[in-house]
């Protein structure tokens, strides 16, 4: 049984073993030594559970960005209601015409799931992008300039850190108002205090190196040397944070979503959807379950390759 | 260690201000006005008007609480520095501020009203978190790459990638309606229009499920530390001497390992303890629980700021009090951590 799957995860992995095989040789041409990435992705590729997430991830990826092709001739509009059949259509069971069932305005759920699909990924990674990009700068700023600037951007961060979280989400969306822009924009800046202390933390243990030092007795601006020497040491742990905090974004806006603050209806939100399946909990439970499950094995995959990477860049992190 | 608690203490100043700061921030750039909200529909008196916003300090007043007006006649509105100075003024006075749109309810009565239902439930899944977490933590340590170890990994995996308010759905079509026959249905939905001292609310089967969905997510990362803990122990030298010496595995196991697996346990379980009391906003929307994080996120949405502010500002006291609280008595648990003593805090 294992040496089965074993083999199956084996042959699912293949392509992308030869894309990087070929990467490798380029690789091998220029420079004979082994890189950190190549190393690394040995040690991932053995770690069944996290090349089972990435394959999932892919898959949601292609589902996602394909659905305009071929998921409304078969499966019909994930907004668009049709009045004349709504009657006949509503809250179906499943069946092989509807895998997932239908909502109450007859909408197919399997169709509205996987357009749901677009806007999770799309709130993962964009909102975990602003976040890195300030986390960045601040935890930069902060690390390399030491002093007033550590003192400031810490207590920032602090200040961030202390306040609930969903709360303050929810007042930032009340304040900027909601809509999926501006639910990208809200987790996103307001991710940057936990990023900022990794890449700092990062930062002062490449700081003391002394090829640090060598770069800037030969002149190099700080710039350059954040950019070219300091960066590079320390993206792994970056690469490992940003993974697991997609999952936490998609969380998040599943969160949002659910109380009605996040995105605006009728566009197909796994948390509207779950809002929308709870008040038929008991008669038709497939309208809360299958968006709730895509949302499940969606911040899985992230975790375990998030779980993955961190074993495989053998990056070090506080928490278990 | 006094002066280590004095300078914790003194840190909860910048982030005390820093906090309030941005609320008030917040409410200034939230479009609307509150004492209009406040009105609906009604059209309100001027004189009233004037009246209610002298009340809230919302225009310049004199020092009799009566409104200050200019050349013109017209009233003053209070520059947003000064209406924070008098927030923070008021709250050093215990003063939480008056909710607009509660029929002019302190929000200190408001919270006194919500936390009760906050911290019993927080208690209820601080102690499910601390039982199952730590048992099944240690069971996954002990046999390790066992059945059962597997299992916990796996389900602590699942628990931390669902939604909280979809896992206390499950629970609800679970324990209300597939295993009607049992429960009696009793499990579904079980405070709908709850909020009085009810006899039905009081009843403590009615804390199960929320407790549990609460619970969810730090039970799984308890029970991870306390795994890695435990087999970070296990492996340390004075383990391998009681063996030695003759001791059973269960005795080196409950005397000797399990108490310094335990430190870093007991300090997440009193951090999370202080999350809790932030309140669940999820949690309590999907049971209904009229705890003080389903308050707050009802305030927001109605734009009554003055009970956002109170309550957040409440919310991180407690939060800040807890975690120092929970940093000291690791000093106590674990003697090799001295505070004060390095030039690291």
């Amino acid at each position: 049984m294992a040496t089965e799957s074993k083999k199956d995860m084996e042959t699912m992995t293949e392509s992308q073993v030869k894309v990087e095989a070929s990467a490798q040789a380029e690789d091998l041409s220029a420079a004979p030594a082994r890189t950190l990435w190549g190393d690394a992705w040995k040690r991932l590729r053995k770690n069944k559970l996290a090349i089972f997430g990435a394959i999932w991830i892919i898959f949601m990826i292609l589902v996602a960005l394909t659905a305009d092709l071929w998921v409304p001739q078969t499966l019909g509009s994930p907004t668009e209601a049709d009045s004349t059949t709504m009657a006949q259509m509503s809250r179906l069971a499943p069946s092989a015409e509807h895998p997932f069932g239908t909502d109450t305005l007859g909408r197919d759920v399997l169709c509205r799931v996987i357009y749901g699909a677009r806007i999770s990924l799309a709130v993962g990674v964009l909102a975990t992008a602003i976040s890195t990009l300030i986390g960045l700068v601040m935890g930069a700023l902060a690390a390399y300039y030491g002093g007033i600037w550590d003192t400031i951007i810490m207590r920032l961060a602090d200040i961030f850190l202390a306040f609930p979280y969903t709360l303050f989400v929810i007042a930032m969306l009340a304040v900027i108002g909601s809509g999926i822009q501006n639910v990208f924009v809200a987790i996103g800046i307001l991710g940057w205090p936990s990023i900022a202390r990794v890449f700092r933390s990062a930062i002062l243990s490449v700081k003391e190196n002394d090829y640090v030092d060598a770069a800037r007795a030969m002149g190099a601006s700080d710039f350059r040397i954040i950019a070219r020497h300091i960066f590079p040491n320390s993206v792994a742990s970056i690469v490992v944070y940003a993974t697991m905090n997609i999952g936490g974004a998609i969380l998040t806006e599943s969160a949002l979503s659910y109380l009605g603050m996040g995105v605006v209806p009728p566009d197909p939100s796994w948390g509207i959807m779950i809002q929308d399946g709870q008040t038929y909990l008991a008669t038709q439970p497939w309208l809360m379950l299958m968006p709730g499950l895509a949302i499940l094995t969606t911040v899985l995959a992230f975790t375990l390759l998030g779980d993955g990477l961190r074993d495989a860049l053998d990056v070090k992190m506080k928490d278990a | 260690m006094g002066k280590y608690i004095l300078k914790r203490i003194l840190q909860f100043i910048p982030v005390f201000l820093g906090v309030t700061l941005i609320l008030f921030a917040m409410e200034n750039i939230v479009p609307g006005d509150p004492i209009k909200l406040m009105a609906g529909e009604k059209k309100l008196d001027p004189q009233t008007e004037v009246t209610l916003r002298a009340s809230y300090h919302l225009i310049e007043t004199d020092d009799n609480g009566q409104p200050v007006y200019d050349e013109s006649g017209n009233t003053i509105e209070t520059p947003m520095w000064k209406r924070y100075v008098f927030y923070v003024s008021g709250l050093l006075h215990g003063d939480l501020g008056t909710s607009y749109q509660r029929s002019g309810q302190p929000v200190a009565d408001i919270l006194a009203q919500k936390y009760p239902y906050t911290i019993r439930l927080s208690i209820c899944a601080i102690l499910l978190e601390a039982i199952v977490g730590i048992g099944a933590g240690m069971v996954s340590a002990i046999k390790r790459y066992s059945f059962w170890d597997i299992l916990v990994t796996l389900v602590t995996s699942i628990l931390v990638a669902m939604p909280a308010f979809w896992f206390g759905m499950l629970l609800q079509l679970f324990f209300g309606i597939v295993l009607k026959d049992v429960t009696g249905g009793g499990f579904y939905l079980p405070i709908s229009g709850a909020g009085g001292p009810n006899a039905e609310f009081n009843d403590w089967v009615y804390y199960i499920l929320p407790a549990m969905t609460l619970a969810a997510v730090s039970t799984a990362y308890c029970a991870r530390i306390m795994r890695s803990q435990l087999l970070e122990v296990l492996n340390q030298d004075y383990i391998r001497t009681a063996r030695a010496k003759g001791l059973s595995r269960r005795d080196v196991i409950w005397h000797h390992a399990l108490k310094n697996a335990l430190i870093p346990v007991v300090t997440y379980i009193g951090i999370d303890f202080g999350a809790m009391m932030a309140g669940a906003i999820l949690t309590e929307t999907v049971f209904n629980w009229p705890g003080v994080g389903y308050e707050t996120y009802r305030a927001i949405t109605q734009r009554d700021w003055p009970i956002v502010l109170g309550s957040v500002t409440v919310i991180v006291v407690v939060v800040m009090v807890i975690n120092l609280l929970v940093d000291v008595s690791y000093a106590f648990l674990d003697p090799r951590i001295r505070y004060g003593a390095g030039k690291n805090e």
